[in-house]
């Protein structure tokens, strides 16, 4: 390895602000290579396992599904289908527990799987991709399910569509994987190398992108010499790096990685694309190279399960849908006291309570922590303003003047604060000595903050529907009144007696105003008409029509014309050129 | 499992209030030390005294508070302020004095406001210059110290003093002397050149012989603090930068009515403010720009009260006045955020 070092250019690194040193404790599931997890007898999938919303069902239950069919299809631009991930019975279309962090139920397929794992009909393989239209590639990995699997779990045809007023310039591939414990994208750089350098050339192509860079945290060895010989071994050595970056938590982040790799930073509230940067986890890239270059759907992935709770930590080849349950069963159950079970990293994952929730495409990690990994931190004790939340921040921001704000709820002063510029990576959390549980605070005030504006939005909406009401009340009563006047001067002159007998109440303001109002749009045709009259044309009523259609109306006049069907018709200029005069005149009289 | 689902992370937490509390109580201990060498037993009576007074007012208000008392007391943030103020005050102040300064500072300044955290002024600087105010010859009845007095008092004696407010001898005038700084001032005051004053065998080598000592052993305390990250070096460098800046300022105008800089550095309680006290969290900048200029401040305004203040020393003014604009400075010294404007494009 000591060897191979100085092959590599050195690469300038930068550093994001703050960030924390966390005992990595990887070394409890990277020893040995992935195993493959058996087909559990119930599958759960969830209809929802992606950002956006929910795939619709196109299975029923009763009905006999393939491994790798699709059984629930996307709805909507931003979201993902489902595949049955073996083979078996649908049994059930249904609230089940979910990995979500609320805890709560989701509609999900359940499969009795056969255990025969007879495939489905798959995609037909697009070796010869860089001949193809990037649209078709996408389509490709939108139709294979394939999602963000670094934790996100954001479609990723639509990451992959940044749109032409984004060029892209460089794809990030985060093998950072900053989280303690985990080390599913560990193990699968190690494994499946020449894949993710796949996937990172039909992406290179896809995009339009000039070079990669492949960000990996020195305390994997092991991947980043596997990475550097797949970049060796493929022909893609000018465009591809891989980069060591030094171990700090949360270098992962897609905001910080990049800032690491390139110095550049993501604008807030924005996407890396606004800067030519697309950013994707390895594992998703392997995903995309199985999509393309196998036509396979994404029905399994890497899970890593382990801590001191869990008798035989290991990493996992899981279909997806596998209960939770299933996993720790096969790593030898749990041992001794258990404090929690989370469903993701230590750092930004969730509790679980049940432990039939399924693995979802996102689901990284299955951590079964002691109460010496996971000490209950005890009551908070007041702040006492120390800064270190500040200082540990990667998104330089002041945790504690968002904590007070959000504590006194004054949600203006928390934006001011730049709240949304938060990525919950918990470093504050970690180094505070009064164990504030800050990240709560910042999920509240954001939850708070977004309820906030719906509200506003719909009051906005209900004053613009009132105001609008009101304009037109006004403006109708304004016609109203102006109809009448002119009834009033028309009618004066010509037949003031004709009019006390149609209505029969003698008085000019008691007529109806239903008629007032068809006999002002008469009387407004007939000037109308008298006016153009006086032009010595007919009224065409095209006035109002765009250029184009005006032009077409010119053609058809001219047809007719020279069919001899009409007399000559003015062009279209000459209509458009007394249209305002003649409404101004209309409107005069009025 | 708890049963209770705890958001996360679920990783030990690695810092306790108790423990950066406990590493300020160390870091206090060598300047301690050499403050009980030069100026007697005093100081350690009215440690010991302020400490339990402190401990007993914090627990009977967080009684009257119905909050758990225990986890209060033992966060030992109580114990620092007492501490502080015992430094703070004469070696000799009756005891029902420092009773009435503990009893400010935690029940009125700190409690009052909320408890730990919430208290926008210093308490043991508020409780200080309260009893500055209100009994101003006991609290500028300062021993010399024993090198410069024929009669160092006994453990006896300095309880008696303390308890009895009976002075060995007879009288006060007898055994206190003034300090340096107030020694500076009363002869500044009588159109005395430096030159003039700085024959008294009162000055060592910076400041006020004996009081010199006390302000190096301080700042190992205070360069402790910072070597193991209790404090970072913000508001300390910008203090002694500001004393320096303004002093040196002064001196270089009028090196004869304005005392060379590192006297002011080593007089009084600069260093132990620049380290101890400006730093106190709660109370000052935590943004690192607002620090520097919160702690640069600080030692500005010492410099300039003592030249043309009322009172002697200064630091504990400085850092009440300072205290006020804290949050508004912190507003205006927000850190650029990831991905604003103003970075790395």
């Amino acid at each position: 390895m000591q060897a191979a070092e100085p092959r590599f250019k050195q690469r300038r690194l930068w550093q994001f602000h703050g960030g924390i040193h966390v005992p990595d404790e990887k070394a409890l599931s990277n020893g040995a290579p992935v195993e493959p997890s058996p087909c559990p007898p119930v599958l759960v999938l969830p209809l929802q396992q992606h950002i956006g919303a929910p795939a619709s069902p196109v299975v029923k239950v009763g009905d006999r599904v393939l491994k790798g069919q699709l059984i629930a299809e996307p709805r909507g631009y931003v979201c993902a289908p489902v595949h049955a991930s073996s083979s078996g019975t649908v049994v059930a279309i249904e609230d089940r527990p979910i990995p979500h962090p609320s805890g709560l139920s989701a509609p999900c397929m359940v499969i009795e799987t056969d255990g025969l794992e007879e495939w489905a009909d798959l995609l037909e393989p697009l070796i010869d991709y860089e001949s193809l239209d990037p649209g078709v590639l996408r389509e490709r990995i939108r139709n294979c399910g394939v999602v963000g699997l670094g934790g996100a779990a954001f479609p990723t045809g639509v990451k992959l569509n940044p749109g032409s007023d984004h060029p892209i310039h460089t794809l990030v591939v985060n093998g950072a994987e900053c989280e303690p414990y985990i080390t599913c994208d560990d193990l699968l750089m190690r494994e499946r190398s020449g894949d993710i350098l796949e996937g990172i050339r039909i992406v290179l192509h896809l995009l339009g992108a000039r070079q990669c860079l492949v960000g990996i945290e020195d305390n994997k060895p092991e991947a980043i010499e596997a990475m550097r010989l797949a970049r060796a071994e493929s022909d893609l050595k000018d465009r591809v790096e891989v980069v060591v970056i030094p171990t700090l938590y949360p270098s992962g982040g897609e905001r910080q990685l990049i800032k690491v790799l390139t110095g550049r930073e993501v604008p807030s509230h924005g996407i890396p694309a606004q800067i030519g940067i697309v950013c994707q986890n390895v594992g998703t890239l392997a995903a995309v190279a199985d999509a393309v270059l196998r036509g396979w759907p994404l029905i399994e992935r890497y899970v890593t399960v382990t801590g001191r709770g869990v008798a035989r930590p290991a990493n996992l080849k899981v279909r997806i849908g596998t209960p939770a349950n299933e996993l720790i069963a096969q790593c030898g159950g749990l041992k001794g006291d258990l404090a929690k079970l989370v469903c993701g990293g230590p750092m930004m994952g969730f509790e679980i309570t049940d432990t039939r929730i399924p693995i979802a495409k996102a689901a990284n990690c299955l951590l079964a922590l002691t109460p010496a990994e996971a000490p209950d931190p005890g009551p908070a004790l007041p702040c006492i303003r120390c800064g270190r939340c500040a200082d540990a921040c990667p998104a330089n921001l002041l945790p504690q003047q968002i904590y007070w704000n959000a504590r006194a709820k004054d949600l203006d002063r928390v934006q001011d604060y730049n709240l949304f510029d938060c990525i919950e990576c918990g470093c504050c959390a970690q180094v505070c000595p009064s164990h504030i549980p800050l990240v709560q605070y910042y999920r509240y005030a954001k939850t708070e903050s977004w309820a906030r504006e719906q509200d506003k939005r719909k009051a906005e909406q209900a004053k613009a529907r009132h105001d609008a009401k009101l304009e037109r009340q006004e403006r109708q009563e304004r016609e109203r009144q102006a109809k009448l006047r002119s009834k009033a001067v028309k009618d004066k002159p010509a037949a003031p007696a004709a009019a006390t007998t149609e209505t029969g109440a003698g008085t000019a303001p008691e007529v109806d105003p239903k008629q007032a109002a068809i006999e002002a749009a008469r009387a407004r045709a007939a000037a109308k008409k008298a006016a153009l009259a006086e032009q010595g044309l007919a009224p065409k009523n095209t006035e109002d029509l765009a250029p184009a259609q005006q032009k077409q109306v010119a053609a058809a006049q001219a047809r007719r014309q020279a069919a001899g069907l009409t007399e000559p018709a003015p062009t279209p200029t000459e209509t458009a050129a007394p249209g305002p005069k003649a409404a101004a005149a209309t409107e005069e009289q009025a | 499992m708890t049963g209770v689902v705890v958001s996360s992370p679920h990783v030990p937490r690695v810092n306790r209030v108790d423990r950066v509390m406990l590493q300020v109580i160390l870091a206090l201990i060598p300047g301690t030390l050499v403050m009980t060498w030069y100026f007697g037993w005093g100081l350690l009576i009215n440690m010991a005294l302020a400490v339990t007074f402190a401990v007993a007012a914090e627990a009977a208000v967080m009684h009257l508070r119905g909050r758990p008392a225990l986890s209060t007391v033992t966060d030992l943030s109580a114990v620092v302020t007492a501490l502080l103020l015992a430094i703070a005050i004469p070696p000799t102040l009756p005891w029902w004095l420092t009773l009435v300064g503990v009893l400010f500072a935690i029940v009125v300044v700190k409690q009052l406001y909320g408890g730990l955290g919430y208290n926008p002024f210093n308490p043991a600087m508020a409780a200080y210059v309260f009893l500055l105010i209100s009994w101003p010859v006991a609290m500028t009845t300062w021993l010399p110290p024993h090198m410069l007095t024929d009669h160092p008092l006994s453990l006896v004696e300095s309880l008696q003093a303390i308890f009895l407010s009976t002075p060995p001898g007879g009288t006060w005038d007898a055994i206190s002397a003034a300090t340096p700084l107030g020694e500076m001032r009363n002869q500044l005051g009588e159109n005395r050149m430096i030159s003039e004053i700085r024959q008294s065998p009162l000055w060592g080598d910076f400041g006020g012989r004996g009081w010199e000592w006390v302000g190096n052993w301080f700042l190992v305390g205070g360069l402790y603090l910072v070597w193991k990250r209790i404090i970072t070096w913000h508001i300390p460098v910008a203090f002694i930068a500001g004393m320096l800046f303004v002093a040196g300022t002064l001196w270089a105008l009028d090196a004869q009515t304005h005392p060379f800089p590192a006297f002011h550095l080593f007089s009084g309680g600069a260093i132990l403010g620049a380290f101890f006290i400006a730093t106190d969290p709660v109370t000052a900048c935590t943004t690192k720009k607002g620090q520097l200029i919160f702690g640069a401040a600080i030692g500005a305004l010492v410099v300039v009260i003592r030249t043309w203040g009322g009172y002697p020393d200064a630091v504990a003014f400085a850092v009440l006045l300072m205290n006020i604009a804290a949050p508004t400075i912190d507003y205006y010294t927000q850190p650029r955020v990831y991905g604003h404007a103003g970075g790395s494009k």
